[in-house]
């Protein structure tokens, strides 16, 4: 193809994405889409997979019986998410193998959120309430993005995940209400999780490298900047109704700008933790590699039992 | 407590549920691929929701203030009346699958005898799980086939799971004082004319998947008295663990 050509075909699909037409895995993109796609894609894959492990630290330990369930239910539509956005991931030409491969490697990151420990049944609420939040804020713009399988894929991890955090405040709510002991426990718990949550949103924009692009391919509609305010302006009024404190002293209600200022973001932590030197970085990653590993001999097996189930019937059928 | 032979009947059967349930918890996250992962919490999540079930109408005939979360995780480790095959390790997923699946066949046949029970709430519970009992064994099942009839290691793992876990299947059959008494009553189940229809199909799934049948005639049994094996000092120490370290609260 001439470079006249590729230009002609670039300038269309742009010009696609610009009427908000959806791109499908068969047509034509240009490199740079489909490799942008696959990195955040299987990033958000990894992170559902990678995040059923800090809330199943706590499935056997649950409080009650209602609560085991829900937590199950919750862990285990994270790891449909996971599934649903592997196989749209593996639409751009990437196998799940592949992308194992690279999360097990540290070539492909996940939501660095995922690297602090859970401690206390608290922490079950507060990651509903406050990460599945700012997740939600993170993925609803991309309901509309312009690949086709990830915006469908969106479209239902949205709706679960909004459900999860309405599980997680409502965990935190009667935490909140509860004894000393457990108001306690809620308010340690919004303490660890508020900071790492704020940065959930990723880095200020001046430091972010991705937006431009990934502004005019849809796969982002708003600045990170701009969805942490979103996510703090939404927040507090909620830990205020269940009398619980941000722990940020700087936090205050600007009448100007009709939202909150808020404190200074500590990003060395930030960038400690994405580097992989956070509290749990080592840990999470040992736990999905051993189980990667013990697994081999059973994807082996199942591989080759399936060989032969369809020996067997080509053998019926001659 | 009036009915105290009811409630002990309906805690021998929710306590396998629990057990069970709670073994599979523990694997949340850690199977072998994504799909085999979502299989077992859904079993898991199927296992519960029918320990809630009979813990409800346990706590109903019981009418002293206790919970169905009380009765799940305030015993004593010899107040639990589960099998001792259910409170088994997750050795490997070898022995995950053969514990589940010399369970299963039992499970579905419990239940299609519990669902002509005289009681209407036990009866209208078996009609509910069985539906997802048979998810299970169909599960546990093919993956016996697939483990057993796959590559050489993981017949030998699964050969070894069989023949490990074999020592605990006839305590499924035996019948404790409170099963006899429910018995006559129409209420229960007769577990020992479960027997022979149970190993026969046992039988048939383990010569599809190239497993031999453990010719072993020496059995454990004591977990329906509540006489475990010691796995299960443990377990309950992480089921209990909120109940025991926050009395009184509610979550």
């Amino acid at each position: 193809m001439s470079e006249e050509q590729t230009k002609n075909l670039e300038d269309q699909f742009e010009a696609r994405i610009a009427r908000d037409e959806k791109i499908e895995p068969k047509d034509w993109m240009p490199e740079k889409y489909r490799q942008t796609h696959i990195r955040q894609m299987s990033q958000h894959a990894h992170s559902e997979i990678v995040g059923m492990l800090p809330e199943g630290n706590w499935i056997t330990r649950a409080p009650s019986l209602r609560r085991k369930v829900a937590l199950l239910a919750k862990v285990q539509d994270e790891a449909g998410h996971g599934l649903y956005l592997y196989s749209a991931t593996e639409t751009l030409g990437i196998s799940r193998e592949e992308m194992y491969e690279q999360l097990h490697t540290g070539k492909a990151k996940y939501s660095s959120i995922f690297n602090y420990p859970t401690i206390t049944w608290a922490d079950m609420g507060a990651i509903g309430w406050l990460v599945d939040g700012a997740a939600i804020i993170n993925q609803v713009p991309l309901c509309n993005t312009s690949y086709g399988p990830y915006a469908r894929a969106m479209i239902r991890v949205c709706k679960e995940e909004s459900f999860h955090q309405r599980q997680g405040y409502e965990i935190m709510m009667k935490l909140a209400n509860g004894t000393t002991e457990q108001r306690e426990m809620a308010q340690d718990a919004l303490n660890r999780w508020w900071w790492p949550s704020l940065m959930m949103l990723g880095p200020t924009d001046a430091e972010s490298v991705h937006t431009e692009q990934s502004m005019k391919w849809k796969l982002k509609r708003k600045s990170n900047d701009d969805l942490r305010q979103q996510f703090i302006d939404q927040t507090v009024p909620q830990a205020d109704l269940i009398g619980l404190t941000i722990p940020d002293p700087d936090l205050k209600w600007n009448e100007e700008r009709g939202s909150y200022d808020f404190g200074e973001i500590d990003w060395d932590e930030f960038w400690q933790v994405v580097k992989g030197h956070g509290p749990m970085n080592k840990e999470r990653m040992k736990a999905r590699v051993g189980a990667w590993e013990r697994g081999e001999w059973v994807r082996d097996a199942a591989m080759a039992h399936a060989e032969k189930k369809q020996e067997q019937k080509e053998k019926q059928a001659v | 407590m009036k009915n105290e032979n009811l409630y002990n009947y309906i805690l021998g059967i929710a306590d396998n549920s629990l057990i069970l349930g709670q073994r599979l918890g523990e694997l949340c996250g850690h199977g072998p691929t994504l799909e085999t992962d979502i299989a077992c919490t859904n079993i898991s999540l199927d296992l519960f929701g029918q320990v809630r079930s009979y813990f409800q109408y346990a706590a109903k005939i019981a009418d002293d203030n206790r919970t169905e979360d009380d009765i799940a995780m305030l015993r004593k480790e010899r107040e639990y009346k589960n099998v001792l095959l259910v409170e088994q390790p997750n050795t490997n997923f070898a022995y995950t699958i053969a514990r589940q699946f010399l369970f299963d066949i039992y499970h579905l046949a419990f239940l299609s005898e519990l669902e002509k029970s005289k009681d209407l709430t036990l009866s209208a519970i078996a009609k509910k799980c069985i539906k997802e009992v048979r998810y299970h064994e169909r599960f546990s099942s093919d993956w016996i086939k697939r483990l057993g009839d796959g590559t050489e290691e993981s017949k030998q793992k699964m050969q070894e799971a069989i023949d490990g876990l074999w020592t605990y299947t006839d305590e499924l059959f035996h019948q404790t004082e409170a099963d006899k008494i429910m018995v006559k009553q129409g209420t229960g189940v007769d577990v020992t004319k479960l027997k022979d229809a149970y190993y026969s199909s046992v039988s048939d799934v383990l010569k599809e998947a190239n497993i031999q049948m453990p010719e072993s005639k020496y059995f454990q049994k004591g977990g329906k008295d509540g006489i475990h094996t010691e796995h299960l000092g443990y377990l309950l120490s992480e089921l209990q663990y909120m109940q025991r370290t926050y009395p009184n609260m509610e979550w």
